[in-house]
């Protein structure tokens, strides 16, 4: 027969001014199992938890209810009070008579209260009475972190986890860190050079003692669970020996060949085996097997002719490595939509129609023109430039709903660089609304706008068509109520910030959830900004959505944190309401493993004592498996249940009421 | 009459008097991140609603094995109501989706079973929508009061079956 206790607490009177507590513990007190009930004022507080531990080690009871508040609120005090008595805390648990009884029924005469009270308390007791003794599921951490993205919000995340004295692996698929930040020219609101104060952090993570790059790679696959992953890393064929590779420039002086350079949108070319930007970290070149002719038809061979250290090595495989980590920060940014999509602004067609990291790469010191604002079709130096503002943004029927953020901010500093670097051109600016809250942002658009000459259009545009050698920019000016045409050299589209082309497929590796845009979501939009709802994988950056400079930092140092605070302890303890296989009755039908939104449940083999397999049955991790009880309303030969919400105790309630 | 409904119908007689009139009794099988916490909500912003309901917390909707609906009914509830986080809004990522599913699929057995659907009521509430928990139960209670007592079970009983 169980040992239990029922404990009703009054709540000062939040709960005894609709609920005679003394009547409920009355009445469990005739049930089967119950050898006490107490009637008692603040359950909750110093004495009242005293008398709760006092009670459970002097009765040598083995199991109790509390009809209280919420178990939201208090479920956490009292099972550790109960711990403290010797009673497994899984034995313990809670009627919730006061949020979901008392506080709702606000009939004085007690009646209504009463008698729903003793429900609840019977249910809660009934399934108490089938509780099993629960222990904390421990799992050790491995001290290795890896961040996915080599852009700032990555580095800043990487550099961070490292300064904390953590090893960390970097992925990133290009053959370069710097990710877009790289590209800019100079950073709204304090105009300072973006590669100034983007490589030497990029340097400083190539050189940490304790950050392993990984440029040029992706990941595969990812294993594991929280504390323990494995990550299966593509490391791309550079056709150049990282060992050997001293960075001196003499292969991609030579190469013959010539392809549209990435890094520069466009703009200009590059050679086809190259670095994508002088300052690449690190500074060793890729060789462009979709176009070199020595990779496609063993001609040419130059480059290593060439190279003096002999690390080129045109027999270069992709290579597969395997990484143990602890923990993972996703930080892959975004891209730009594709300015296809807006043929009647001509992009694609007519030359001078760019979008904004083309017009960084411009107005960048380092970029194509060095820092030049010449116009893409012939050179010219353009004496006016339209910018169009939301293309693709805040326009469901022809991009995406939402709003891309930083367009605003970065239109208002391109009309700016503009003006600093051709000082009688002028900037025209078509937009809908202008968006500029963030500390110093007002004031920055403002100065575009009211010093710097800017003009301002509220409207949009219909079309751009180019006549007579000018790009004719035809829309709106709704602030005075009329259609204008608008004469430029040069149009600059602000298109919308767009996820991370395969966004979707990365997610369904790591199994975090992303939404229609395929951003990423985090595990709470506002309490855990930088959690996924998979533990031990963390977010920072534009890939959980459109995101400025400051706050990718921000986001890429709060992910750091949340790994340091995962690796402080050598082991995690997790709440042990995880679903458990019944070995004997699993007839391998699978069901579960379909259901689990976490591939938490794999195939297990059971071998006979010859090491023959005879048969194969579900395997639940406890890493994984989060208790949702998914798996469990699938099973259908009832082989799988839930500790902590088996069907017994489920039933056990059912019943009681 | 189950072993439940004649406990419960001695306290209520007990406490409530002799002659109370019937009054439907609702199980509530929700989920513990939302629509418990909405529950709470109400609770703690002092709202008023039917008293009729008894909450089974389960972690996640998709937890909710159709078989505990009918041991409901046959345990002497005269009406059922799950809720969970709103498509999408799930803790755990897909639960919601799965029980969704299987609801689709269970319908047509209830009415088979022969369980008028009127009974039954499957619904989104959010830890934040303590006023359309509040209205649910309200809207379920005055539904199924007006569809009397769910005896089809009881009688099968009498019958001996």
């Amino acid at each position: 027969m169980p040992r239990i206790g029922v404990f009703v607490c009054q709540c000062g009177n939040n709960i005894s001014s609709t609920v005679d507590t003394a009547k409920v513990a009355e009445e469990m007190s005739k049930l089967p199992g119950v050898v006490l009930t107490e009637d008692y004022k603040f359950m909750c507080s110093s004495p009242g938890q005293d008398m709760l531990k006092e009670t459970v080690a002097k009765n040598k009871l083995d199991g109790i209810v509390v009809a209280a508040c919420s178990p939201h609120m208090h479920e956490k005090t009292f099972r550790k009070a109960v711990e403290k008595a010797g009673l497994n805390p899984y034995k313990c648990e809670i009627a919730n008579i006061r949020e979901q009884c008392s506080w709702v029924h606000h009939d004085t005469t007690k009646k209504i209260g009463t008698a729903k009270s003793i429900d609840l308390t019977r249910m809660v007791l009934e399934r108490l009475k089938r509780n099993k003794n629960l222990t904390k599921i421990s799992i050790p951490v491995n001290k290795r972190a890896l961040v996915i993205g080599g852009g700032i919000a990555g580095i800043q995340a990487a550099i961070d986890i490292a300064d904390g004295g953590r090893d960390v692996i970097l992925v990133e698929k290009e053959p370069s860190i710097g990710g877009n930040m790289a590209k800019l020219s100079e950073t709204f609101p304090t105009m300072d050079c973006s590669q100034c104060i983007m490589t030497p952090k990029m340097v400083e993570a190539e050189l940490h003692d304790r950050i392993q790059l990984y440029t040029y790679s992706e990941v595969e696959k990812l294993d594991g669970y929280i504390g323990n992953f494995s990550v299966t890393i593509r490391k791309k064929a550079r056709f150049v020996n990282e060992d050997l590779c001293t960075g001196c420039g003499d292969c991609w002086n030579k190469c013959p060949f010539k392809a549209d350079s990435e890094f520069e949108h466009g703009l200009t070319k590059r050679k086809l085996i190259y670095t994508p930007f002088p300052q690449s970290v690190p500074n060793i070149p890729v060789i462009d097997k979709e176009r070199c002719p020595k990779i496609l038809k063993d001609k040419c061979g130059l480059c290593e002719k060439v190279c003096q250290p002999e690390a080129i090595d045109y027999t270069q495989e992709d290579e597969i490595v395997v990484e143990e980590v602890g923990a993972i920060v996703v930080a892959t940014g975004y891209n730009l939509m594709d300015e296809a999509r807006f043929a009647p602004y001509g992009y694609g067609k007519l030359k001078d129609v760019i979008n904004g990291l083309q017009f960084e790469r411009l107005a960048s010191s380092s970029g194509p023109t060095g820092g030049e604002i010449q116009r893409p079709s012939d050179g010219k130096v353009p004496e006016s430039i339209v910018f169009i503002q939301c293309v693709g943004s805040r326009d469901e029927s022809k991009g995406v709903s939402y709003c891309s953020k930083i367009c605003c901010m970065y239109t208002a500093k391109h009309t700016m660089l503009y003006k600093h670097k051709v000082h009688d051109g002028q900037a025209y600016v078509f937009y809908m609304d202008i968006r500029s809250g963030g500390k110093r942002y007002e004031e920055f658009t403002r100065r575009a706008i009211e010093q710097e000459g800017a003009m301002y259009l509220r409207g949009r545009v219909s079309r751009v068509y180019e006549k007579n050698g000018k790009l004719m920019v035809q829309g709106a000016d709704t602030l005075s109520g009329s259609q204008v045409v608008i004469e430029a050299d040069m149009v600059v589209l602000a298109t919308a910030l767009v996820s991370r082309q395969g966004a979707d497929s990365l997610a369904q590796k790591l199994g975090i959830g992303y939404d229609k845009h395929k951003f990423y979501s985090e595990y709470h939009p506002k309490l855990k900004p930088v959690e996924t709802i998979t533990g031990g994988i963390f977010l920072a950056g534009s890939c959980v959505g459109p995101m400025d400079i400051p706050e990718s930092v921000s986001m890429g140092s709060a992910a750091a944190s949340k790994v340091q605070a995962l690796f402080s302890a050598d082991m995690l303890d997790r709440e042990p309401i995880t679903s458990k296989v019944r070995e004997e009755t699993c007839n391998a039908c699978w069901d579960c493993v379909t259901a689990c939104p976490y591939v938490a449940i794999s195939k297990k083999e059971i071998k006979n004592r010859k090491g023959e397999v005879i048969r194969m049955v579900a395997n639940v991790n406890d890493g994984l498996c989060t208790g949702c009880g998914t798996c469990i309303a699938a099973c259908r030969s009832k082989t799988i249940d839930l500790a902590g919400y088996t069907d017994e105790q489920v039933y056990a309630a059912l019943n009681a009421f | 009459m189950s072993n439940a409904k004649v406990k419960a119908e001695i306290v209520s007689k007990e406490v409530e008097g002799k002659d109370a009139p019937w009054e439907p009794r609702i199980t509530a099988l929700v989920c513990n991140w939302c629509t418990y916490a909405g529950a709470d909500l109400a609770g703690t912003s002092r709202m008023e609603y039917r008293p009729n309901v008894r909450i089974i917390k389960l972690p996640c909707t998709g937890r909710i094995d159709p078989l505990f609906i009918i041991k409901a009914f046959e345990k002497g509830a005269d009406g059922v109501l799950v809720s969970g986080c709103h498509p999408g809004d799930c803790h755990y990522n897909a639960g919601n989706y799965h029980a969704r599913r299987r609801w689709i699929g269970f319908n047509s057995l209830m009415e088979f079973i022969g369980i008028d659907m009127k009974r039954l009521h499957f619904s989104w509430i959010s830890a934040s929508e303590a006023i359309k928990w509040v209205d649910l139960v309200n809207d379920v209670t005055e539904e199924v009061k007006k569809l009397g007592p769910f005896g089809e079970y009881q009688d099968i009983n009498k019958d001996g079956l």
